[in-house]
């Protein structure tokens, strides 16, 4: 019988299943960070439970930590509570942590690859939504609650009802592949399946321009599946993936063993039908830019802020929720994208903050000076990519420009450390939401890719960045 | 957790439609670290001003509403970050039952382990109620919304309306499995990450 790629994983880990009941699925890497994980290590000690597999399980500290200097004491009192207690816990249930001080620190969905913990064909869950990221390595990815967290510490486990399977045909070839990233291509597909369009499944994206894209760039279109209201997203891995993976600090020992094994299996098999299908074309695609409040509000650099009926296509609730998002974010019908003016620009966070968007975001920034008007920081995915960066003088290019170089961590994605947006203050941002008050209270978020967050630096306002280059 | 028993009483109507995770509960209050006194944070920008007054046209500020255990609700609810945070905030503020026309997977699946009952309901239905003003009865056993004496039946999967009526843990009823999970394991041909 063909199958697809995802129920070929799932098959793999069915521990127990019953009819028409949820299945017991077993999980083979559990990445913690500090904010969703304490509650859960408390249901362990009242319940008098232990870690069943730490030996599976990582931590670190990413949605709290400061991006300035790591010497100096947190200052906000919760904030160093929260990353003490999961100190604490590692400690307690003998999980290995990659804190505040280590060179492997960093946003938890960036060093997994890193380090070699992703692995093909594998489940993979956290604490976080985002999760869905590393389905680029051909995994089934996906993000949970904290009383799942407690779940899968306790039991390995999780019960889990079968997703459906979405294919996304991603065809073409990009007409300026530097200028239109990965990042474009997901805005685009959202912005056209919507931010519930596929919940209930897991999406596979498939076709010629997604094997074009290295894992950098095919971790951009995974993270935000979840946008699209899917838990999970998966690729299936190729040659590019089994090379990403190889001689990693936590590379399997018997990895040309497993390849062997995934290269023979790890694919959808021809013919096989998948309960929904969407067909996107990249040829035409330009830079996307979002202008609302939700990130299926996107639209091209070249175009206008769109009138909410026509946004809304004649569904009350849409346009009723678009008038809502313009409100919030002080924008006019009409108003041409490359008007609009920026006070900040950040350049980070699990969607956009590894090794590649940097060499690219420099490469715009490169002999130029951000605008007087903006204030723009650049914030490392992991510590691994910031000493990477400093080796190529990448660090260098942005300080001159007057970029802030900061620590690695989450940082402005959602401003739970003191990198936040001021009420009122509009950022270009290579993040993944753009829900209100998501990078500050009041604060207004326009998602973009690294090169058109790094030419809107430059000119204070949005550019369409193939003009630069 | 509790078991979950009939629920009684008015609703709150929230017609809005991508409500996300963040406008439940604000990113600077994730980090507290227990589960307990998250209501006061429930739709923490929308429902206070900036000096902590509140806004007068936030609808959980209506009076009217005080002491609602019903929260009804569009489309997509509890979309984007998985904090489960949401889910005790309005568990906190009172709420036992959210009715929608649909919810975000992770939103969803947090509800039940937290005694929340989530139920889907086809579009008309849902529109109806955003301008009902009487008592509700919401009956987990025989699968019904009361409204006015009508009764209307609704889905939902055997094994989560189990675990609500018995207040059952998971993690005991997943350890009664443990040699099927040991077996497993002996099988697994992934190594460990140190």
């Amino acid at each position: 019988m063909s199958e697809t790629l995802f129920e070929k994983i799932w098959k793999s880990h069915v521990v127990k299943e019953k009819e028409n009941e949820p299945s017991l699925i077993y999980i083979d890497r559990h990445l913690i960070h500090e904010v969703t994980s304490p509650q859960a290590f408390n249901g362990l000690r009242i319940d008098k439970r232990s870690v069943r597999r730490p030996d599976l399980t990582i931590a670190t500290v990413d949605h709290n930590i400061p991006t300035t200097d790591r010497s100096l004491p947190i200052l906000d009192e919760t904030s160093s509570i929260q990353i003490q207690t999961l100190e604490t816990n590692c400690k307690d249930f003998g999980i290995k942590l990659f804190g505040k001080n280590s060179k492997n620190q960093g946003i938890v969905h960036v060093i997994g690859p890193q380090l070699g913990i992703t692995l093909p064909g594998t489940t993979i869950v956290c604490g976080d939504s985002h999760t869905s990221t590393q389905g680029a390595f051909g995994a089934f990815a996906f993000g949970i609650g904290t009383s799942e967290v407690e779940h899968v510490l306790a039991t390995q486990t999780l019960w889990l009802e079968k997703p459906k399977s979405f294919e996304i045909m991603v065809n073409g070839k990009r007409k300026n592949s530097f200028a239109i990233t990965s990042k474009d291509i997901i805005l685009s597909i959202i912005r056209q399946i919507g931010t519930d369009g596929g919940a209930g499944h897991v999406l596979e994206y498939r076709g010629e321009a997604i094997f074009d894209l290295s894992m950098e760039q095919r971790m951009t279109i995974c993270n935000m599946s979840i946008e699209a209201g899917s838990r999970a997203g998966l690729i299936a891995p190729d040659e590019k993936t089994f090379d990403y993976l190889k001689n990693r600090e936590f590379t399997p020992k018997n990895y040309d063993e497993l390849v062997d094994d995934w290269n023979e299996n790890l694919h959808t098999d021809s013919n096989t039908q998948f309960d929904k299908s969407f067909t996107i074309n990249v040829d035409q695609i330009a830079p996307q830019v979002s202008w609302g409040t939700n990130p299926s509000m996107v639209c091209d650099v070249t175009q206008t802020i769109p009138f909410p009926e026509e946004f809304g296509n004649g569904v009350s609730n849409q346009i009723k929720s678009a008038e809502k998002a313009l409100a919030y974010m002080d924008l006019k019908p009409g108003t041409p994208i490359t008007e609009i003016q920026l006070d900040r620009v950040f350049i980070g966070s699990c969607t956009n903050s590894r090794i590649e968007d940097l060499i690219d975001a420099a490469e715009i920034v490169k002999g130029k000076k951000v605008s007087p008007n903006v204030r723009a920081m650049v914030v490392p995915g992991s510590q691994m990519v910031k000493h990477e960066a400093e080796k190529l003088g990448i660090d260098k290019i942005f300080i001159d420009a007057n970029f802030e170089w900061r620590e690695s961590g989450c940082s402005m994605c959602l401003g739970m450390n003191p990198d936040i947006l001021k009420p009122g203050e509009r950022c270009a941002s290579t993040s993944n939401r753009n829900f209100e008050g998501r990078q500050g209270v009041g604060g207004r978020t326009h998602l973009v890719s690294p090169v058109m967050a790094a030419s809107a630096a430059i000119a204070g306002h949005f550019v369409d960045v193939r003009e630069w280059c | 957790m509790e078991k979950f028993t009939k629920v009684t009483g008015i609703i709150t109507p929230f017609d809005k439609i991508n409500v996300d995770t963040d406008q439940i509960v604000p990113k600077q209050f994730l980090k507290l670290v227990q589960k307990t006194g998250f209501g006061k944070y429930l739709f923490y920008n929308w429902r206070f001003e900036d000096d902590g007054t509140l806004k007068k046209d936030f609808i959980l500020n209506n009076e009217k509403f005080n002491g609602s255990k019903i929260l009804v609700t569009n489309e997509n609810f509890g979309c984007g970050s998985s904090r489960e945070h949401a889910v005790w905030a309005l568990k906190d503020y009172g709420f036992s039952v959210i009715i929608g026309t649909s919810f975000a997977d992770i939103f969803y699946s947090n509800c039940f382990k937290n005694g929340i009952l989530a139920i889907k309901m086809p579009k008309d239905f849902v529109e109806s109620l955003f301008t009902y003003e009487g008592n509700l009865v919401v009956d987990l056993q025989n699968q019904e919304i009361i409204v006015n004496n009508t009764k209307e039946n609704f889905e939902i999967k055997q094994d989560k309306k189990r675990r609500l009526l018995d207040g059952l843990d998971d993690i005991d009823l997943t350890l009664d499995s443990e040699n099927i999970i040991e077996s497993f394991e002996k099988n697994r041909t992934i190594p460990s990450i140190i």
